[in-house]
């Protein structure tokens, strides 16, 4: 029998069981909603699973019993005797069909017409009495009405009874079976038997309480540190007779902790074994075709977790695939490729587990959904005109809400989603939402490991010892006053000169308020922690050794403490606090992960790993308003004396490597004094550098850039929201021109010199910040620029006849990317052989390859203006050659 | 999140209800408290307190209790007395709270009393409202008068932290 059967097989016999007790219960409170959803649930759920294990019968029995569920949910029917009964022989039903299925691994011949008839007549409010089969139950309030129970039900499907029901492997019962249905005089008797409890699939796996296991673990770690006890008085001793017994000891303990541990760690694949043969079943129910991609399926995580996760995790996929693919024709009409995709990826970040559910489909009706919340009652009109989209997606996880027109055999019932929220909730997690119309949506979930061991840095700070795991660790650095590395501050902000990188550091004593006597001007260590992509340094006073340690989740009163994400025992016995480095990154108010801050990116990115951030440098110069520069255009900085600034022509300039360079303000009013030290920005091109002076340098901050206003003024691109402050973006070209007006002129002495034609250039970007940045400073290196924000729009121009000499895209855009625009380009048409240059911010090696696949000539990182020039003309005159 | 559980214990005890109950007895600055006993998992000696940055000040820390991460709780600043200053160390009852467990450093601890509700009196009602949250009633005993501590309500302290 294949897995996937033996599992549902276990899992629906204890779903049942479950059922049974609960529809009793039902009975003396018909009341109770809670209740009623969860049956309500359990019958979805089995119905769900039957439906892609291809088990029509199955699916139909528990489709109809769901129906009137769903309608006694709904107060359109009440709990009666009747309808119990009708219920529990629909149940009774099931576990029949599930004997035989466990038996012959296929569903017995005949159907439930006459049951399911029964189920519609009642869903339809027409049966008030029990007819036929059923009647003898509907008195009973015990929730057995089928006759008596027939022993040992698997032996009538297999010849060799005796030997069938002991042997624990269902393989055994079913290999000698033929493959033809079962003798025609054994049907009927397992029609009439409707009680099988004792499933031997259910009994060839144990299932543990974890509890159990908990204990075991503890008991366990109790037994290391024992060891590890003895071990040191051994060491103390020479040529002990305990010598050998110990070594033994010491190896069967870690032998018996790796399998404790063992036992609760498990792939996460485990639990999307199922999933692509749902999408494969879903896209030919649905009639769409469907991709499904799955990363990190070998991510650990805690058994106990994923069982509570896999439910969810299906209902998700199939929601996806469901709502949120479109059929072929509608992906088609908007331009994306006929294939949809749904992509899973599990990766473990921080101490936590996340789990990314993501397709590019259509997005969430954000309509649809404000219709229905005012049906529902949820929110008035006036209410939702208030709400931001994100506010409004919301909804999809409150009870009974689905936008689905019609309720679908798959999905649609609005059970699925209060579910899954209900459920990662339940385990301490946290699940996001993301979509954009016609882009698709992603659901981030993020589950804290509860029970995980990792590899964790001991560091001590005020006296305290803290972990944190090796894995956000990226380097230590030693760092002491007057060596090379030293702390400096800026305005007080302690930063760190790392190879040639300003690294923002904060000091484990501030951030946990500990009360701290330690000298900071003697040495100390920094811990250079990396979150996402955000790096910084944190400040503590002794680093010792790196341990293995269990993660245990913090007591609940603890939990709001995001700075730590749980605790554990050192070898020692002492009680240590895990600092989580997001937590940190977040208190630092430089990454806002899981915030409401989130909210901002969503409308730009459409996945959360593909966030195009940008690194940008914030200073103060001229008046309050704070302003940015990239990052990357930033060569160096530095902080120089003003009595060094001399006059050269009247304008300032300084002695900086040997070599005069110019100096510009910002603000052209700016005197410059003759005391204290200037901060200034050096940007370098080759021989030649130039400084900008500004007042203040403030921060580095990582975030996704959204030119939102902009600007006529000189020396501005416009304005963007950056740490949650308006900040100006500084248009750097123009400055650079002040100090050289040939500054970009001076590329023209390469290869382009001898072109006497204007070469034309088309620019796909959807940033309008790119947009700003790159067209003039393609303009002045003497190409004519053709912006476009998306490729359609680019392909627009295709048809309209417009023709250019490369094409420069960026890759991740909304609506079609950039693989896909090189895959259409390189199509057909008058472009076929026109150089295309991708542009992206983020280049591994398998975006090359990839670029390099479809069509792309070279692939080069944004902000990388060099190489954007350099390539631009390598490019060309390889076409050239290529053309002669 | 709310650390009390649906089943806690009965916030009142049933006047006509001749059995008796079982209550360890501790004391703080003086005053005799009561835990009632099938609540007690254990009763330690000084132990070794990891503190725990940025937590509420009724948080003492965390203890390595046999494996278990047990988070300590201070019951003088959760009961608004002042810090111990007699040098001595606390004692920790350790008690279990919706499966999780804690212990509650105290002064001392005392003998297990067994009372019947004939010694039982309601919160006489000039009792500091601080200590009357906590508190379930009085037993009056010879020469001295037990507090039945209510130990949901003085574990609850983050939840009535986060509404004021």
């Amino acid at each position: 029998m294949d897995d996937l059967l033996s599992e549902f097989l276990t899992e629906t016999n204890e779903g049942l069981g479950t059922l049974d007790l609960e529809l009793v219960r039902l009975e003396q409170n018909p009341n109770d909603p809670g209740l009623l959803g969860n049956i309500f649930r359990i019958v979805h759920t089995i119905k769900g699973t039957c439906g892609f294990l291809s088990l029509p019968r199955l699916e139909a029995v528990a489709h109809a019993g769901e129906n009137v569920l769903g309608k006694i949910r709904d107060g359109q029917l009440v709990v009666t005797p009747v309808a119990i009964s009708l219920i529990l022989s629909s149940l009774d039903r099931i576990k029949m069909l599930l004997a035989t299925l466990e038996a012959t691994e296929a569903e017995p011949d005949g159907n439930d017409a006459d049951l399911i008839a029964q189920l519609n007549a009642f869903a339809d409010g027409q049966l008030d009495e029990l007819p036929g089969v059923a009647a003898a139950a509907a008195p009973e309030p015990e929730p057995t009405p089928e006759p008596e129970p027939v022993p040992l039900p698997i032996a009538k499907a297999a010849p060799t009874p005796s030997t069938a029901v002991a042997k624990p492997k269902p393989t055994a019962v079913a290999q000698p079976e033929p493959a033809a249905p079962p003798p025609p005089a054994a049907a009927p008797r397992a029609q009439a038997d409707g009680d099988v409890k004792d499933s031997a699939v259910a009994a060839s796996n144990i299932r543990v309480n974890v509890d159990l296991l908990e204990n075991l673990m503890t008991m366990v770690s109790e037994l290391v540190l024992t060891r590890n006890q003895l071990m040191q008085i051994l060491r103390g001793q020479k040529d002990s007779e305990f010598g050998i017994a110990l070594q033994r000891l010491s190896h069967v303990t870690s032998e018996l902790q790796e399998g404790v541990m063992k036992t609760r760690m498990q792939p996460i694949g485990n639990a999307w074994a199922k999933l692509p043969r749902l999408i494969r079943d879903l896209g030919i129910e649905l009639k769409k075709k469907i991709d499904l991609q799955m990363n990190g399926a070998d991510t650990e995580l805690d058994r106990q977790v994923m069982e509570l996760i896999k439910d969810p995790l299906t209902h998700m996929v199939r929601n996806s695939a469901d709502h949120g693919i479109e059929t072929p024709i509608d992906r088609l009409m908007a331009g994306k490729p006929e294939t949809g995709t749904v992509t899973l990826s599990a990766y473990h970040e921080g101490g936590h587990i996340i789990i990314e559910i993501a397709d590019d489909g259509k997005g969430l009706a954000t309509e649809l959904i404000k219709k229905k919340a005012i049906q529902n009652g949820l929110a008035t009109e006036a209410e939702l005109a208030q709400m931001s989209d994100q506010q409004i997606y919301q909804f999809i996880f409150k009870a009974g809400f689905s936008t689905a027109a019609a309720v679908t055999s798959v999905s649609g019932r609005g059970v699925g989603m209060d579910v899954v929220r209900t459920n990662i909730e339940k385990i301490g997690g946290t699940i996001e939402l993301k979509s954009a119309p016609g882009r698709g949506s992603t659901f981030v979930i993020k589950i804290p490991l509860t029970l995980a061991i990792v590899s964790a840095l001991i560091v001590e700070c005020a006296g305290e010892r803290f972990a944190i795991p090796q894995i956000s660790v990226v380097e230590l650095v030693r760092a002491a006053p007057g060596t090379e590395t030293q702390i400096e501050r800026l305005n007080g902000a302690p930063v760190l000169r790392l190879r040639d990188r300003l690294l923002p550091l904060v000091g484990l004593d501030e951030l946990l308020k500990l009360r701290h006597n330690h000298d900071t001007s003697t040495e100390c260590f920094i811990v250079v922690a990396q979150v996402g992509t955000y790096s910084f340094g944190i400040i503590v006073d002794r680093v010792f050794d790196t341990e293995e340690i269990v993660v245990k989740p913090v007591a609940p009163l603890l939990r709001d403490i995001t700075m730590f994400s749980g605790n554990t025992i050192l070898g020692d016995g002492a009680v240590i606090m895990i600092l989580d480095p997001n937590g940190i990154a977040a208190a630092t108010g430089e990454i806002t992960v899981g915030s409401d801050n989130r909210g901002a990116a969503e409308t730009a990115v459409v996945r959360g790993r593909q966030i195009d951030k940008t690194s940008l440098l914030l200073f103060k110069a001229g008046d309050d308003s704070p302003k940015a520069v990239p990052l990357a255009l930033v060569a160096r900085l530095e902080e120089i004396d003003r009595k060094e600034i001399e006059y050269s022509n009247g304008k300032p300039v300084v002695q900086y490597r040997g070599k005069l360079m110019p100096l510009v303000p910002i603000d052209p009013s700016l005197r410059i004094g003759h005391e204290g030290r200037q901060p200034i920005l050096v940007f370098s091109d080759k021989e030649r550098s130039m400084g900008l002076l500004v007042d203040e340098i403030v921060d580095i901050v990582e975030d996704v850039l959204h030119v939102e206003l902009g600007s006529d003024k000189p020396g501005l691109i416009g304005s963007a929201v950056l740490a949650g402050k308006a900040t100006d973006l500084v248009d750097t070209g123009f400055y650079l021109m002040q100090a050289y007006d040939d500054w970009f002129g001076s590329r023209s002495d390469g290869a382009l010199d001898h072109v006497a034609r204007t070469l034309r250039v088309l620019l796909v970007d959807d940033s309008p910040f790119f947009r700003n940045l790159l067209t003039p400073l393609l303009t002045i290196a003497g190409y004519e620029v053709s912006a476009v924000e998306s490729a359609d729009r680019a392909l627009d121009l295709h048809e309209a006849g417009e023709d250019f000499d490369i094409i420069i895209s960026d890759i991740e855009m909304p609506g079609m990317n950039g693989f896909e625009f090189a895959a259409q380009v390189r199509g057909d048409g008058r472009w076929r052989h026109v150089p295309m240059v991708a542009l992206s911010s983020h280049a591994t090696p398998e975006d090359l390859d990839r670029g390099r696949e479809v069509g792309f000539n070279d692939y080069i990182a944004k902000f990388d203006r060099d190489a954007l020039l350099t390539s631009l003309s390598a490019t060309l005159n390889l076409q050239r050659e290529v053309a002669a | 999140m709310s650390i009390v559980p649906a089943g806690s214990t009965p916030r009142s005890v049933a006047l006509g209800d001749a059995a008796s109950h079982d209550y360890v007895s501790i004391f703080i600055a003086g005053q005799m408290f009561g835990i009632p006993v099938l609540q007690v998992q254990d009763v330690l000696g000084p132990q070794r307190i990891t503190r725990i940055p940025l937590a509420p000040p009724e948080v003492a820390g965390s203890l390595n209790l046999r494996g278990r991460i047990v988070t300590a709780i201070d019951v003088r600043t959760r009961l608004k007395l002042p810090k111990n200053t007699d040098g001595k160390e606390s004692m920790s009852v350790v008690v279990d709270q919706g499966g999780e467990q804690y212990s509650l450093l105290v002064d001392n601890v005392g003998e297990v009393l067994s009372l019947t509700s004939g010694t039982y009196e309601r919160n006489p009602a000039t009792l500091d409202p601080a200590w009357r949250d906590v508190s379930n009633g009085i037993h009056r005993l010879d020469g001295n008068l037990l507090i039945i501590l209510d130990v949901a309500r003085l574990l609850d302290f983050a939840t009535s932290a986060d509404a004021a």
